[in-house]
C-alpha cells in the first residue's frame, strides 16, 4: 500500500502567505482577508501569552493586525518570511504594551511570574497547530534551565534581559548569553536556519 | 559597550529583551555587521517558533471588526528604495523556507478542517478523516518523539524539503514547501534509500506545492530519502533520476 497522509492540505491549492502579503501591499481586501485567516491565530495566541488579559490581547491583536494592512507595503519578501514579519510585529506591540502598563504600576508578582509556564496545553483540535506546539515543547526541553527561562521569560512575558537577571538573580552579562545560545539551540534543534 | 559585547546581543534583540537604548545601540550596529544580521535573522525566525506554538482560536467578532476598521485605514505609501538598506545583507533565496513551513503548517491549522471536509461526500469524508486522524497521531508521535532530529534541505526550483526522523519510532516524516507542482498526471513519489536501493515511502499529493507526509514503512536501515516524478499511482521502483536526493540526520 502506498497511501500517504496529507495533513496540511488547504482546501484549494492557494497563493501562499508571503504572495497574500505583497497582494496585500496594493491594497487587495481580499487578499488581506485570506492573509487574517492565516495570520490571526498566531497573533492572538501570542499577544495574550504576553498580556494575560483576554479582552487586552483581543484589543492588541485588532491593532497588529490593522497594521498588519497599514504597513505592507514595508515588507520585504527577502528579508524573511510574512509570518515572521507579523509576528515580530505583534511581538512588539504586545511587548510595548506590557512594557508601559508595568511602567505606570510597579510590577506586583514578579515571583509569580516563575510560576506561569506558557499555554501549550490549550486544548486545540488542529493537528497542525498541536503538532508545532509538540516539536517546539519538544525543542525547548532540549535546553538548559537557564536557557529555557531566560527565553521563555523574554519572548512570553515581555520582560527585559534586565528584568530576567533580577528575577533570577544571574549577573547580566550570563542572561544575554543564555538568550543567545538557547535561541542557537532552539533554532538547530527545530532546523530553522538553511 | 564594546564591538565583542556587542556581537552578543543577537538574541535579546531577537526576543525584543534590550531596553530602549541598548537596542538602538545594537541597530546601528546591525546596519555595519553582517554575521550579526545574519544571526537576528535566523534567531528571529526561531522567535516566531515560539509565537506559532502559542497559536489560539480567534474569537468570530474579532474578524468582523478588523476587517470592518481596514476599509477604512489608508495604507502606508510603499517605500521608495528599490534595494536593501545599506549595510544589510540581502537574505540568500529559499533561506526562510523552513520557516515559511511553520507558516504554512500554521496557515492551513487556520483555514482548519472544516473547509476541507465540506467539499467531501459525508461518507467518505468520515473515513477519511479517520484514517487521516489514525496517521495524523502517528505523525505526531514521530515529530514529538524524544529522538526525533530534523533535517532541511532545498530541493529543485526552492522549494524546501526537511525531513524529521525518529528511531526510536522507526518512522520518518517528510516536510515539503514550495514545490512545484508535478507535471500533469505524474506524481511525486517518495523512497528511503537503502544504501543506494530504494525501497517506496508512499506518493505526495500532486495537489499540494506543501505537504507533510508520513513517510509509509518503517525506517530501519534506511540512510536517506528520495523524491522522483512517477507516473500517477506511483511505481515500483524509480522510473527516472530523483529530483532531490536528502541523507536523514544522524542519530
Ligand atoms: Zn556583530
Amino acid at each position: 500500500m502506498r497511501e500517504a497522509v496529507h495533513i496540511s492540505r488547504a482546501p484549494a491549492p492557494g497563493p501562499g502567505l508571503q504572495e497574500l502579503l505583497v497582494q496585500v501591499a496594493r491594497g487587495d481586501q481580499d487578499a488581506f482577508t485570506q492573509v487574517y485567516d492565516q495570520v490571526s491565530g498566531p497573533v492572538l495566541g501570542l499577544v495574550r501569552s504576553v498580556l494575560r488579559d483576554p479582552a487586552q490581547s483581543e484589543e492588541v491583536a485588532q491593532e497588529v493586525l490593522v497594521e498588519v494592512w497599514r504597513t505592507a507595503p514595508r515588507y520585504q519578501p527577502s528579508r524573511g518570511s510574512a509570518m515572521n514579519w507579523v509576528l515580530t510585529l505583534a511581538h512588539h506591540r504586545a511587548v510595548d504594551r506590557v512594557r508601559s502598563a508595568e511602567a505606570a504600576a510597579a510590577r506586583e508578582h514578579r515571583a509569580a511570574l516563575l510560576d506561569r509556564t506558557p499555554d501549550f496545553d490549550e486544548v486545540s483540535e488542529q493537528v497542525e497547530s498541536r503538532l508545532e506546539r509538540e516539536q517546539v515543547r519538544r525543542c525547548l526541553r532540549t535546553l538548559s534551565e537557564l536557557q529555557r527561562e531566560s527565553v521563555t521569560l523574554a519572548y512570553y512575558r515581555g520582560l527585559t534581559y534586565r528584568e530576567v537577571g533580577e528575577l533570577l538573580s544571574v549577573p547580566l552579562g550570563t542572561i544575554k548569553t543564555r538568550m543567545r545560545d538557547g535561541l542557537i539551540r532552539l533554532r538547530d534543534c527545530l532546523g530553522v536556519s538553511a | 559597550m564594546s564591538t565583542a559585547e556587542l556581537h552578543t546581543l543577537t538574541g535579546a534583540y531577537a526576543l525584543h529583551a534590550l531596553p530602549e537604548e541598548e537596542r538602538l545601540a545594537f541597530e546601528r550596529h546591525l546596519g555595519a555587521c553582517e554575521a550579526c544580521t545574519q544571526e537576528v535573522r535566523e534567531l528571529s525566525a526561531t522567535a516566531a517558533r515560539l509565537g506559532l506554538a502559542v497559536s489560539a482560536v480567534p474569537p468570530p467578532g474579532l474578524r468582523e471588526r478588523v476587517l470592518r476598521e481596514i476599509a477604512t485605514v489608508r495604507q502606508e505609501a510603499p517605500p521608495h528604495s528599490t534595494s536593501e538598506r545599506s549595510g544589510v545583507a540581502p537574505g540568500r533565496a529559499g533561506r526562510w523556507s523552513s520557516y515559511a513551513l511553520a507558516a504554512c503548517l500554521a496557515a492551513a491549522a487556520a483555514f482548519g478542517g472544516v473547509a476541507v471536509w465540506q467539499n467531501q461526500v459525508a461518507q467518505d469524508a468520515r473515513q477519511e478523516a479517520l484514517q487521516a486522524r489514525q496517521q495524523n497521531e502517528q505523525l505526531a508521535r514521530v515529530l514529538a518523539a524524544p529522538d526525533a532530529r530534523t533535517s532541511s534541505g532545498e530541493l529543485e526550483g526552492g522549494a524546501r524539503g526537511t525531513v524529521v526522523v525518529s528511531r526510536s519510532a522507526n518512522r520518518a516524516v517528510f516536510l515539503a514547501s514550495d514545490m512545484a507542482r508535478p507535471p500533469g498526471g505524474k506524481v511525486y513519489q517518495l523512497w528511503f534509500n537503502d544504501d543506494g536501493s530504494m525501497r517506496s515511502a508512499g506518493l505526495m499529493d500532486p495537489s499540494a506545492t506543501d505537504d507533510t507526509v508520513l513517510l509509509d514503512g518503517p525506517v530501519d536501515g534506511a540512510s536517506g530519502m528520495g523524491i522522483t516524478v512517477e507516473p500517477a499511482g506511483g511505481s515500483e521502483e524509480p522510473t527516472t533520476q530523483p529530483v532531490a536526493l536528502m541523507d536523514f540526520p544522524d542519530a
